[in-house]
């Protein structure tokens, strides 16, 4: 077991290790992001709140998409080759899904300060928008990191990683957005209890089925 | 006889559920009235729909299992025939909804999540169809549908529960548990819905059978 957590820790350090020396992914990203809040700024100039907070999770659905669907398609076959030689499959999924929730926060978080600089920022609970954003981004890269690793052994195409992700995060996005809404209206905190106990729910399922499921995806 | 008298008992079920759902009295209850009967012929398919995208994962997990293709064949043919339950149950439940709820589509966290959990499947045979090369097409599709299956518990099951639907017997609705007459409703309800998963299965293992003499020709 200790064993196992040093594998994974080694492994999110190699991850991030390769980030920063190249810094191209991780900054393109980030234009992204802030190129889509941008265009969006200059397409609604004034927007109500509630369809403030569902844009601002569509930006994030498309950021989440972009920045996960890296985390299989950069790694060669020979690369893989060497990771079953020296790790456990288990490690390798828990350290990708914890290397690109970190990388979400990071990026979700950016987004939301610029976000809420352009366009009017209308929260009234903020701690706990904050924590609807932090759960959110632990939960679409938990769903996501499965479904790019699986885009990834199909011909690595953009469109199909789309395909696939989409409908999986729905039910996600819809919880995420009920909970971010009521936070933003400033409701009482539990009133969102229930959605935060679904999120946590569907990402252990989402955990226990990738950590089941990954040794027969990686191997060739 | 031994072998094929369940597909005998599916024709059997279908048939009285036509006849009888068309024909039988039915109880008159506000906002639903006539269109009640729809009960028979709409949430049949849910039932079929289910229990085959059921049996498919069980199927996958068999091929992951055993790497037996024939596994995989049966897993992709229950996906064909769940997905076309799914859309009959999509489209004899908005024809249904036009009348009772005045239009096809009203945002109803029921119709939403069944909408997405075709995308979910059809995602699926997508999927399937961008591999070449067949072992591996039979190893991801698994895996994909074995990931899948949650997520349509969750569609279907869960987020329907957390807000209200117009569904009936939700939010407030008159349901099946209200009937004055709900013990002449179910004489025909269960039947139908045994009949439909019979003949969903009926037609599964036709379809994966010419996909194995298929197959064989090539």
């Amino acid at each position: 077991m200790a064993r196992q957590a040093k594998v994974i820790l080694y492994l999110i350090r190699k991850e991030l290790l390769l980030e920063w020396r190249s810094r191209y992914a991780i900054n393109g990203l980030l234009l992204y992001a802030i190129a889509c809040v941008f265009i969006c700024y200059l397409s609604f100039k004034r927007i109500d709140p509630l369809a403030w907070n569902a844009l601002f999770w569509i930006i994030l659905l498309f950021a989440a998409v972009n920045a996960v669907a890296k985390s299989f398609m950069l790694e060669k076959r020979e690369r893989f080759l060497y990771y079953y030689q020296v790790a456990a499959p288990s490690a390798v999924i828990l350290s990708k899904i914890s290397y690109n929730a970190l990388l979400m926060v990071l990026l979700s978080g950016i987004c939301f300060f610029f976000y809420s600089v352009v366009l009017h920022n209308p929260v009234q609970d903020l701690p706990y928008y904050l924590l609807s954003i932090f759960v959110g981004a632990v939960s679409l890269s938990s769903v996501l990191t499965m479904v790019s690793g699986i885009a990834a052994k199909a011909n690595n195409s953009a469109t199909l990683m789309t395909v696939l992700s989409f409908p999986v995060m729905t039910p996600v996005l819809l919880l995420l957005i009920r909970l971010s809404k009521n936070a933003m209206d400033g409701l009482d905190r539990s009133v969102s209890t229930d959605e935060l106990l679904a999120l946590g729910a569907i990402n252990a399922i989402v955990l226990a089925v990738s950590l089941v499921l990954f040794p027969y995806l990686w191997r060739d | 006889m031994t072998k094929f008298w369940w597909k005998l008992l599916g024709i059997f079920f279908v048939l009285h559920s036509i006849i009888g759902g068309l024909l039988f009295e039915v109880p008159h209850l506000p906002i639903l009235n006539e269109s009640i009967r729809n009960l028979y012929f709409h949430v049949p398919m849910w039932f079929a729909m289910i229990l085959i995208f059921l049996l498919s994962v069980i199927h996958s997990i068999r091929y992951l299992r055993t790497g037996n293709q024939l596994y995989d064949y049966k897993a992709v043919e229950s996906i064909n025939v769940g997905v076309f339950f799914g859309i009959l149950g999509l489209t004899t439940g908005m024809i249904w909804a036009n009348y009772t709820w005045g239009e096809p589509w009203s945002n109803d966290p029921k119709q939403n999540g069944s909408a997405i959990t075709m995308l979910l499947y059809m995602a699926y045979l997508v999927l399937r169809s961008s591999i070449d090369e067949e072992q591996k097409r039979a190893r991801i599709s698994a895996v994909y549908n074995v990931f899948a299956f949650p997520v349509m518990i969750v569609l279907l099951f869960i987020l329907p529960r957390m807000t209200d639907s117009l569904h009936p017997g939700n939010g407030g609705n008159p349901g099946f548990n209200s009937y004055d007459l709900d013990a002449s409703m179910r004489g025909i309800f269960y039947p139908a819905v045994i009949g439909w998963i019979l003949l969903a299965v009926w037609i599964t293992q036709l379809r994966y059978r010419y996909r194995v003499v298929f197959d064989k020709l090539q």
